[in-house]
């Protein structure tokens, strides 16, 4: 009884948003796997189990393995660019700058807007128009003698054009991640190391880039899961055209225009797995380090 | 408290009324005792708002009683929408009346229940005898009718720049689609855009006036019906022209407006596109481009469908459990009218669905227009809707833009052969 008294309260606590989770996240999340897993084609059909037959099945169609690859160009070159960049910013912030707070705010201001905003924008801005008919950054390019480009209209890297706009938003709060794991880093652990003999690449090398570790898993699963599910940016820059298809945006076109339920539970079910490949060894390893510590 | 709230309800009254462009009300029967009536359509471009106001204007003297809440999504053809509306539909929560393509499109709705049948009203306003029968006889389904059409348009229409095809030396409107091509090498030998597009639904758009134009209305009407054969030499040979005539288009832009603007701003010679362009060519600089017809930009059908009227036609119907039936029912009758429809036909830039409508008031294209749905072949648009009901749209977009990357004509084919096999009734 008395050991009741220490653990019931907070359960009591908790207990309304493990309910709200486990039937809005968990319950729906395991109706759109036995939702993809029947024949229900139509809204108005009553769908039969067919097992992992929509699973297979997608794997068939071209604008699948279309979706499929432009995803992985976005998300390689959005990841990295996003990392290389926060880094880059951090980097410089710690050495000191003058009025690093306006700097930090003006780099970190982009998070606060949507991705939808932030698309609106960029499209004017990625305009494939040329010479007399550019705008934006064509215009800039051709003014200054620089070359132009499609931009998310090209054939083979046009994905990596629309990383630019998810680069630009997110990298600020990368940047703000790692100046966090910057100064986490102790000064005599620095001092430690010149006493040493390090030179000042030395210690970033040897010293402060292993301690950031952890930052960097942090940062890179954040921003893997956001450019696995990304949909916001992409409508806004280019509407459901299949040259910057992606799986999310595949899926709102198979539920809302071709009225395939089954077929867009599928696609849903296939973005939350590929979610899950991030997400599920990050906390595998913090737990782990929970329980060591 | 009470003497309060009366202030405050006459003062919103008063606001109400002066207002010209009153901000919308979300709630149903918020300020004074005027009942609300949702309106979902998708026209909030240039010229077709004109339109929609213009019929608001009649609905709200007609009745006093009742407010106009314009519930318009952007978004050429519809496509955003059309998704907007489905979720409202399964949450069960409609709009009191919504916009859709007469025609194969409201074939799913009509499967799921969503719509109630007119035959009553149809009835009540005579409106059999209003309509062409040939109208409504393609959207009557089981002998029962689902919306009431507003206007007419017509998608293959060819628009032109007369003044870049003169300096190109092009004699006039191209008339097969051997002669286009060769109008549009002598553009291209110009250097200016010989064929504008905007995004990838009106390259569709593109393709349906080629189909009719290489195939005549006779073949084309018959790829729709049952035992369809689109897998023929002629789809084929259709298919290779549409390859050629795209290599020529420039790049694509944001909507058809922009595409629509290079021909009219000089900077390309032809877009293939429905005659919702003329409006947006027409109408004065707050709505459209206020260009003057055959000297900025001049119309012929599109090339090889001279004789062939491939149509659309926007209407609005009746959603089970609509909040405001009464007000729908209202709108409809509106809409039906022809007094409505000579409101928001000749800002639209389409023509009344109705034969008794005022022919003074279509003048420049829509008088082209009137006389031309009159003694013309009718073919049912894909991309608007009439032909193809939503998911055989969707396979129809997805080819046609999986070939805008590939230009792989036999992939095309095959994928329209499939399309059709899955989606055909």
């Amino acid at each position: 009884m008395r050991r009741a008294r220490t653990w019931l309260p907070g359960l009591l606590l908790v207990a309304p948003s493990i309910v709200a989770i486990g039937v809005f996240v968990y319950g729906m999340l395991g109706w759109n796997f036995q939702l993809a897993m029947t024949d229900k084609h139509d809204e108005v059909s009553e769908g039969n189990f067919v097992g992992l037959q929509n699973f297979i099945d997608i794997w068939d169609q071209p604008r699948w393995h279309l979706s499929v690859n432009h995803a992985i160009v976005f998300t390689i070159v959005f990841v990295v660019g996003a990392l290389v960049l926060g880094w880059l910013l951090a980097f410089l912030m710690e050495k000191g700058i003058w009025g690093e707070g306006t700097f930090r705010a003006i780099y970190l201001f982009p998070m606060a807007v949507s991705f939808v905003a932030t698309g609106i924008v960029w499209r004017w801005l990625m305009n494939s128009g040329m010479e007399e008919r550019a705008v934006g950054l064509n215009r800039l390019f051709d003014a200054i003698g620089l070359p132009q480009w499609q931009w998310f209209r090209d054939p083979d890297w046009g994905m990596a054009a629309m990383a630019l706009p998810a680069i630009w938003q997110m990298s600020g709060y990368v940047m703000a991640l790692f100046l966090a794991g910057f100064r986490g880093v102790p000064e005599e652990l620095r001092e430690a190391a010149r006493v040493d003999g390090c030179n000042e690449w030395g210690v970033y090398r040897h010293v402060v880039l292993p301690l950031l570790r952890p930052v960097t898993l942090s940062a890179l699963i954040i921003l893997g899961h956001i450019s696995l599910k990304v949909f916001d940016l992409i409508v806004a820059v280019s509407g459901k055209q299949i040259i910057t298809d992606v799986p999310a945006v595949f899926m709102w076109v198979a539920v809302f225009d071709s009225h395939d339920p089954a077929k867009g539970a599928t696609i849903a079910s296939y973005i939350v797995l590929s979610v899950a490949v991030f997400v599920i060894p990050y906390l595998v390893w913090s737990v782990r380090k929970e329980r060591r510590s | 408290m009470t003497a309060a709230a009366i202030t405050m309800a006459s003062v919103l009254s008063l606001s109400a009324c002066g207002g010209g462009e009153q901000a919308a009300q979300p709630s149903a029967s918020g300020g004074g005792d005027k009942q609300q009536v949702e309106v979902f359509s998708w026209w909030t471009g240039p010229g077709e708002a004109d339109g929609l106001q213009a019929m608001r204007k009649i609905f709200e003297q007609q009745n006093p009683t009742l407010t106009f809440f314009d519930a318009a999504v952007a978004g050429g053809s519809g496509d955003k929408a059309k998704a907007l509306l489905q979720s409202k539909l399964q949450a069960d929560t409609p709009p009191d009346t919504f916009q859709g393509h007469a025609g194969a499109e409201l074939q799913g709705y009509i499967k799921a229940g969503d719509l109630e049948e007119l035959n009553s009203i149809y009835d009540e306003l005579k409106l059999r005898e209003a309509f062409p029968e040939q109208l409504v006889e393609q959207i009557s389904v089981d002998g029962k009718i689902y919306s009431v059409p507003v206007n007419i348009h017509r998608s293959n229409v060819l628009w032109f720049n007369p003044t870049v095809l003169k300096d190109a030396g092009v004699a006039g409107a191209p008339k097969s689609i051997d002669e286009f091509v060769a109008a549009m090498e002598k553009v291209k030998a110009k250097g200016k855009i010989p064929l504008s597009i905007g995004s990838e639904w009106t390259v569709t758009h593109l393709l349906e006036s080629v189909l009719l134009g290489s195939l005549g209305t006779d073949g084309y009407n018959a790829l729709f019906k049952a035992g369809a054969d689109w897998n023929s030499a002629e789809v084929t040979k259709a298919l290779e022209s549409f390859k050629t005539i795209l290599s020529y288009a420039g790049d694509p832009q944001d909507d058809w407006q922009p595409a629509a603007k290079q021909v009219a701003d000089g900077e390309a010679a032809f877009n293939i596109m429905g005659d919702w362009a003329y409006g947006y060519f027409h109408n004065p600089p707050e709505g459209g481009l206020g260009k003057t017809s055959k000297t900025d930009f001049d119309w012929a059908p599109s090339p090889g469908t001279e004789g062939s009227y491939l149509w659309l036609s926007d209407s609005f119907t009746l959603p089970k459990g609509a909040k405001n039936r009464d007000g729908a029912v209202a709108w409809l009758k509106v809409a039906a009218s022809k007094e409505g429809q000579d409101a928001f036909n000749p800002l639209k830039g389409s023509i009344p669905a109705r034969k008794d409508a005022d022919q003074s008031l279509y003048t420049d294209y829509l008088a082209d227009a009137l006389k031309d749905w009159a003694s013309n072949k009718l073919a049912g648009s894909i991309q608007h809707g009439v032909a193809v009901n939503q998911p055989w749209l969707a396979s129809i977009n997805e080819a046609v833009g999986l070939f805008i990357g590939t230009k792989d004509v036999a992939a095309l084919q095959k994928a329209l052969a499939d399309a059709a096999t899955a989606n055909a009734q």
